[in-house]
């Protein structure tokens, strides 16, 4: 079994492109178009040009000398934390924009829950000179004005969605919305691994220059190239995607995700996609979803901005059909005490998000002899507010 | 001979009306085709409301919002339709988003519409080719059309293979853009308008998105065979109520009846 997706845009029974005909020829156009023009020769230079010199890649994967012995194993940490505009996200949107460009846009649209993704897009927008707009809902407008700040200083436009709940699954309604209404100059950045096919492909071919790092710096370090677990968490999965990507078809590798469940799994306050959704349409992609009995896609929580979404990723979603990876859900409880727990033992204040990663490690024992990869996907900077809030600093 | 056909073999341009089931009130379904028939219109497509309808703009959206507020489910609709044949017989379309039916069961929702009388779905995000592949012998089984739609951006290679594969009618998206009232039509859309009319498909067109008042209506309806309002008329409804239903039909097909 491949746990990669196929020539269809599926990821076993999930994927697909369940989209209204007038996105057609825009997703159509992508579908033929970016396979061949990100392996082009000189897309390849640009991108690898600016991974390095611009975003700060190869990042560092760091032994994690204090964490390893409290929990006795080996643990690894994948420092995206340091890559520019301080997570993952910008590998995504530096292969966009590229893409982008060789096909003409000249408009960029995003979507952004907590901001990251809304600011690594206007970045990458500043750097091209090109025109961009995120959507925001509303209700995370008002939770994230540094973010919102950043996306202006950089010169976006932040549109607020005031349609449904007003969080990232309204942005992502009304960034598509904006694509029917301008079919023609516009290129769609979506910031993770969902979406009609080839977005979710697409997102983790760019990401997938963690793990294709990884692979090369634990040969350095360890004389192998693969861990024996891989560890991230999940949201809509494009940090994870591209931990994994180059380790979903060798099965000596553990996979493991990480989901937020908020307050608890049967608190009606959780995101743990996995153990609460059912197979579902969202934004154009077969997935697991959140939603009701009548298939109303319902609203999730988590502590963490970034793992509040009510779907999972097309792959991420056979991941866990399948029984590749192994799922874990984590409070928002456990997730605050790691994030201080790694800051404290490492000196790094990681995302809350990341803090879920870290979290496994009070309930899942690994052996002294692994080596364990954690995915730092990103700094916690942007979270000082809700740490304070929690830890009363 | 199949209802929707029936329509389209009567003369003259056909008027079809978009409502959100349980809007403004859980129990309109009904009094809402009641007068829509009354009023001479000649397709009626009932709204199945979902809590994120990509292809709408905010008038639908705020509807399907408060339908489903109203407590409206797709078992509801379907109770509210159980006997709708005994006295409305325009043809009715069920438009709806696919997540809800899925979750109902695609055969199971076939079913239920076949057993009420509705004649066919538009589900704007089930692509035509996973229709083919999956669903258009259970959609035949029970004797319902699945129409497609097409959109200014829409190849003529595809509007060839949309029209070889349709029942019914094609449903034209007027512009690039998701539903929503406009108040007239620019040269853009008549030259889209004529450039479909050209092809001399098979299948009868009807133009939605945008149409809203006797201008809109009359220019869609120029080289289509008809056109369908939404937005403009959930407004009315929130504004003026059943019982103005009527003058609302009027008011849009003015000197046209």
């Amino acid at each position: 079994m491949s746990y990669n997706v196929n020539e269809k845009g599926y990821y076993g029974d999930f994927g697909g492109a369940y989209i209204p005909e007038m996105l057609y020829p825009n997703v159509e156009e992508l579908q033929k178009n970016y396979k061949s023009i990100t392996a082009s020769p000189d897309f390849k230079i640009e991108f690898d040009q600016l991974l390095k010199e611009y975003v700060g890649r190869p990042t560092p994967l760091y032994l994690a000398k204090r964490l390893s012995e409290k929990y006795n194993t080996k643990i690894y940490l994948k420092r995206e934390d340091l890559c520019h505009t301080g997570a993952h996200k910008v590998n995504n949107t530096i292969g966009q924009i590229l893409l982008a460009k060789r096909l003409g846009k000249n408009r960029i649209i995003a979507e952004t829950g907590a901001g990251q993704h809304g600011v690594a897009t206007a970045t990458v927008c500043a750097l091209m000179g090109i025109q961009c707009i995120v959507y925001m809902g509303a209700v995370d407008i008002k939770r994230q004005a540094p973010n919102v700040a950043r996306m202006k200083m950089l010169g976006a436009e932040v549109r607020p969605a005031q349609s449904g709940s007003k969080t990232l699954k309204d942005a992502t309604n009304e960034a598509i919305r904006d694509w029917i209404n301008n079919p023609v100059d516009t290129h769609y950045i979506i910031g993770s691994v969902v979406g009609p096919h080839p977005y979710p492909d697409m997102v983790a071919r760019f990401q997938s220059v963690i793990s294709e790092e990884i692979q090369t710096q634990l040969l350095e370090k360890e004389g192998r190239k693969h861990p024996d677990h891989i560890v991230a968490c999940v949201g809509g999965g494009s940090n994870a995607a591209g931990a994994y990507y180059h380790f979903l078809d060798q099965p000596n590798v553990n996979i493991i995700a990480v989901e937020a469940a908020g307050k608890g799994i049967d608190t009606g306050a959780s995101a743990a996609t996995s153990v609460l959704g059912r197979e579902g349409i969202i934004h154009g992609s077969k997935t697991l979803l959140m939603q009701t009995p009548d298939g109303q896609i319902t609203e999730p929580y988590s502590i963490s901005a970034g793992l509040d979404y009510p779907g999972v990723g097309p792959m991420h979603a056979h991941l866990f059909r399948s029984g590749r990876a192994e799922f874990i859900a984590v409070t928002d409880d456990e997730a605050m005490t790691a994030g201080l727990e790694v800051s404290q033992l490492e000196g790094i204040i990681p995302a809350i998000e990341t803090a879920h990663a870290f979290a496994i490690l009070e309930q899942r024992k690994f052996k002294p002899e692994e080596v364990v990869v954690i995915n730092l996907s990103g700094r916690g900077d942007k979270d000082l507010n809700t740490y304070i809030d929690y830890f009363k600093l | 001979m199949h209802r929707i056909d029936q329509a389209f073999s009567k003369k003259g341009k056909l008027l079809s009306i978009y409502f959100s089931a349980g809007h403004p009130q859980l129990e309109d379904t009904l009094p809402i085709l009641t007068a829509l028939q009354k009023a001479g219109v000649d397709m009626v497509e009932i709204g199945l409301p979902f809590s994120d309808p990509l292809a709408d703009g905010p008038t639908i959206q705020e509807s399907a919002t408060t339908a489903l507020k109203n407590g409206m489910t797709t078992q509801k609709l379907f109770e509210q339709l159980q006997d709708v044949r005994k006295t409305i017989d325009v043809p009715l379309i069920i438009m709806g988003y696919f997540n809800p039916i899925l979750q109902y069961g695609v055969e199971a929702f076939c079913k239920k519409c076949a057993e009420v009388g509705i004649d066919g779905l538009i589900i704007p995000d089930l692509p035509v080719a996973v229709y083919h592949e999956a669903y258009k012998d259970l959609f035949e089984q029970y004797g319902l059309y699945n129409m497609f739609l097409i959109s200014p951006q829409t190849s003529e290679e595809r509007i060839r293979f949309i029209d070889s594969v349709s029942k019914g009618f094609i449903y034209m998206v007027s512009s690039a853009s998701v539903t929503g009232a406009q108040n007239s039509f620019g040269a853009l859309q008549q030259a889209y308008f004529e450039r479909i009319a050209a092809l001399a498909l098979k299948t009868p067109q009807i133009v939605g998105f945008g149409i809203s008042n006797a201008a809109t209506y009359s220019a869609a309806t120029t080289h289509a065979r008809g056109a369908i309002i939404g937005s403009a008329f959930i407004k009315f409804l929130e504004e003026k109520g059943i019982e103005e239903i009527p003058a609302f039909i009027d008011q849009i097909r003015g000197d046209k009846t």
